[in-house]
């Protein structure tokens, strides 16, 4: 038994600098205030920013030449969701790199047009949960023989700026892929859900009487999603590890500032050691994460992929969950305030440790995959 | 493939045959787990001419100088040997203080008279050397330590005592950390470092028995002990720096160690070949839900120690806290280490109460062996608390 057989980690010489720039740009022109700006906005983030990264190739950078992207591979969104993350800041990149991935690994070239568009800005999703278990199998939407949808998904993310939904159905029984124009919804079909995490944003959606545009049917259907939710859980693990580090700075912020009884808060060790618990689980985290950069790529994932993936999630989720938590302790009374940002932390990590399936998701797959073998 | 990687691959090769041929069998007695657990003149033995048979072929030191017993290699070639001592269940490389703490400081800081003086025999295992810093009254606080040192014509007279010495009853050398002035305004001042011989009149180690029920430290005693003056290495005063220096070494946050073959290799995949031979409630133990669960954490736990290690060489990975992975490896690893084997002792069902003796004891007692055995990796050499002090400090800046 060899329960730890693919150990590799690397960073190329592109993603290096994919991690600086992302790192500036975000710096610059995300700093918190910017973030906070847009909590209670309709839709959660600055046009100019998002039209930025575009322009800088973010929102095609998965996707081969071919249809219009960087053609970098999927690992090298890591580093931009990491530097992302690490600012909180909340764009439809996300939803639009998945819904990227879907795309091209159901359809290839034949759904050119829409991964174009994708590359070019416009946002897309992935319409995927029913109801709200990412382990059930969400084939809830149907496509009829009129060649319309009926049903609803909840939980589109960026459901309210998407222009390109790639709806998850059934078609007499087997799973389809439903390329969906915005156009083709009726604005009352849209219900935006109340998120905890107020830098995203999400909705349900009815596409009850929709006629998609494109429909993508055959074997590969099947594992371009099994493939989506997977990448999906390692850009949210690397997005996650950057807000924990952010997260991480705060707390070492306050503990160095803050005096009570004479002393500076950081020098009591009930509050010191757990903050170095925190530093070692998001470094671990971000192991995880490059790993997992490291061994995905264009084709289906593999066996190490897959344990990759949800090991990155795993270990995000448990960092910042515990890092939001005691952000919010350790600020004491002004923790618990909205003007703290450990708010930002807490909400992040609740939103975040959910998304594509939560650790006890990842971790009984990752128990049959690691000793069942 | 390179030609370099061909040639580590044809290395390695040739240290597996070698092993596979020189190796030495099961000696009918009980060896140590670790270096900290020498505790009889029959391991000692076995230990020191098995040290000195894989040095004798050119596999110890591999990436020191040859002038002083090494190879002059890369220190890939001796990573190599490391993994093969472990796949090869090779008993452990003993004189660990000197190989990995000693040897390197002298290579780092030492003279050439120094280096030409004891290196060799380090490699060698002619010379056994211990570690003179922890005292009864003052552990964790190294810095408060009371061994007096003081300058007489050409030695240097030394009272007090030294306590957790491991080895001290065979070493033929110490590192002692002694106070030469007890009259300086910061403690650490008044300290000085000794490269001190053991065997003279003056100096007395007696053994302690451990949690384990064997031996492998002592109470060291100095009653007016002589040492020569050029023991001193370093500055009178400056002892403190280099026992900082020596800490690194200890605790892996600098390169540069003979081996890293100081103990008996026991990996996740050992945990999990055990536990997949037990049953619980008639079933295969690695059938129940909760233990699949806790065997994730404990793989992940592994995992991440690997992929960290890894991350270390890559500095665009470490632009934030440069220093981090470094400072932090003995506070992840030890912990880790401590608790899966606490776990895999405790799940062989009524077996788990059973010690080293019993015949019905699961692997002999190995594992609730090595649990015990495992603080000395969480005690010695800086507990788990001070190494989050540590990493608190001199990683995320926080204040003493
Ligand atoms: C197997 C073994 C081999 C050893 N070999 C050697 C050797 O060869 N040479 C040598 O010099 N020493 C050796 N040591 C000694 C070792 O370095 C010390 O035991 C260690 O530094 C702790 O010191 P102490 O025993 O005095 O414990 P103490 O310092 O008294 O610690 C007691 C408890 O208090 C905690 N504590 C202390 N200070 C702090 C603090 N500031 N913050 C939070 N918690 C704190 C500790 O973590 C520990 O839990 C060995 C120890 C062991 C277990």
């Amino acid at each position: 038994m060899a329960v730890m057989q693919n150990v590799s980690i690397r960073l190329t010489e592109e993603q290096g600098m994919l991690l600086d720039v992302a790192r500036g740009f975000v710096r610059d022109q995300a700093p918190i205030e910017v973030v906070r700006s847009q909590l209670e906005t309709e839709t959660g983030f600055d046009q100019v920013t998002w039209q930025a990264m575009v322009e800088m190739g973010w929102a095609g950078i998965a996707l081969p030449d071919s249809v219009g992207g960087a053609g970098m591979g999927v690992g090298s969104a890591v580093p931009v969701f990491e530097a992302m993350g690490g600012g909180l800041l909340g764009t439809p990149l996300l939803s639009s790199t998945l819904a990227g991935q879907l795309i091209w690994r159901a359809a290839g070239e034949s759904a050119a047009d829409w991964l174009g568009r994708l590359c070019a800005g416009s946002v897309g999703t992935v319409a995927y949960l029913d109801h709200g278990d990412w382990g059930a199998a969400n084939l809830g939407v149907s496509l009829g023989a009129d060649g319309k949808l009926s049903g609803s998904k909840s939980f589109v993310a960026d459901a309210g700026v998407a222009d390109c939904f790639a709806v998850v159905a059934s078609e007499g029984g087997e799973p389809v892929l439903a390329l969906v124009e915005r156009s083709a919804i009726n604005d009352n079909a849209l219900s935006e859900n109340v998120l905890i995490d107020l830098t995203k944003r999400a909705a349900n959606v009815d596409f009850t009487g929709v006629a998609p545009a494109q429909v993508v049917r055959g074997d590969t259907v099947v594992p371009a999603l099994r493939d989506t939710l997977l990448l999906g859980a390692l850009l949210t693990a690397a997005e996650t590890t950057g807000a924990a580090g952010k997260c991480l700075n705060s707390i070492t912020e306050y503990l160095k500032t803050r005096k009570q009884f004479g002393k500076l808060i950081g020098s009591y060790q009930a509050l010191k050691h757990p903050t170095v618990d925190i530093y070692v689980g998001m470094e671990n985290a971000r192991s995880f994460v490059y790993h997992g950069a490291t061994v995905v790529g264009d084709g289906t994932l593999d066996h190490d992929g897959e344990i990759a993936c949800r090991m990155a999630k795993v270990a995000a989720d448990d960092v910042m969950v515990f890092a939001g938590d005691r952000s919010v302790q350790f600020h004491g009374g002004f923790g618990f305030t909205w003007e703290c940002d450990s708010t930002l932390f807490i909400r992040r990590a609740q939103w975040a440790q959910q998304m594509y399936g939560g650790a006890i998701h990842h971790r009984k797959r990752l128990a049959s995959l690691l000793l069942d073998s | 493939m390179s030609d370099n990687k061909a040639a580590l691959n044809a290395f390695r090769e040739e240290v597996s045959a070698w092993m596979s041929e020189n190796v030495p069998a099961d000696p009918g007695f009980l060896l140590p787990l670790t270096f900290l657990e020498v505790g009889t003149e029959q391991q000692l033995d076995f230990l020191r001419e098995w040290q000195h048979k894989l040095w004798s072929a050119g596999y110890l030191g591999m990436h020191w100088p040859s002038e002083y017993g090494g190879q002059g290699a890369d220190p890939a070639y001796q990573y190599i040997v490391d993994k093969e001592l472990g796949k090869h269940n090779a008993p452990i490389i003993f004189n660990t203080i000197g190989l990995n703490w000693v040897g390197p400081l002298l290579l780092d800081m030492g003279t050439d008279e120094e280096k030409a003086k004891y290196i060799k025999n380090i490699l060698s295992g002619e010379e056994i050397w211990c570690q003179g810093f922890s005292e009864p009254d003052h552990g964790s606080d190294l810095g408060a330590v009371q061994t007096r040192a003081v300058r007489d014509g050409d030695d240097y007279v030394v009272n007090g005592s030294k306590i957790w010495t491991t080895l001290g009853n065979y070493a033929d050398h110490m590192i002692l950390l002694a106070r030469t002035n007890t009259n300086t305004e910061r403690k650490y001042d008044g300290l000085s470092f000794f490269l001190s011989p053991m065997k003279i009149a003056g100096v007395e180690a007696h053994p302690i028995r451990k949690v384990t029920g064997e031996y492998g430290f002592n109470q060291t005693f100095f009653t007016d002990a002589r040492i020569p003056a050029r023991c001193l290495m370093g500055e009178e005063g400056g002892g403190w720096t280099v026992a900082m220096k020596t800490l690194e070494y200890e605790r892996g946050v600098t390169a540069g160690q003979a081996s890293g073959h100081w103990g008996v290799t026991i990996q996740i995949d050992d945990m999990i070949e055990e536990l997949s031979k037990l049953e619980h409630d008639g079933e295969p133990l690695l059938s129940d839900p909760v233990v699949r669960d806790d065997l994730v954490g404990f793989i992940m736990e592994a995992k991440a120690l690997s992929l960290t290690g890894r991350r270390m060489g890559i500095p665009a990975l470490n632009s934030d806290y440069p220093m981090g992975l470094a400072l932090s490896v003995k506070y992840r690893g030890t912990e880790y280490e401590r608790r899966m084997k606490q776990y895999t002792a405790s799940k062989q069902g009524a077996h788990s109460a059973l010690y080293v003796g019993d015949a019905d004891a699961v692997r002999g007692g190995f594992w609730q062996r090595a649990y015990f055995s495992n603080f000395g990796a969480t005690i010695g050499g800086g507990t788990t608390q001070v190494q989050a002090n540590i990493v608190a400090e001199h990683v995320l800046g926080l204040p003493k």
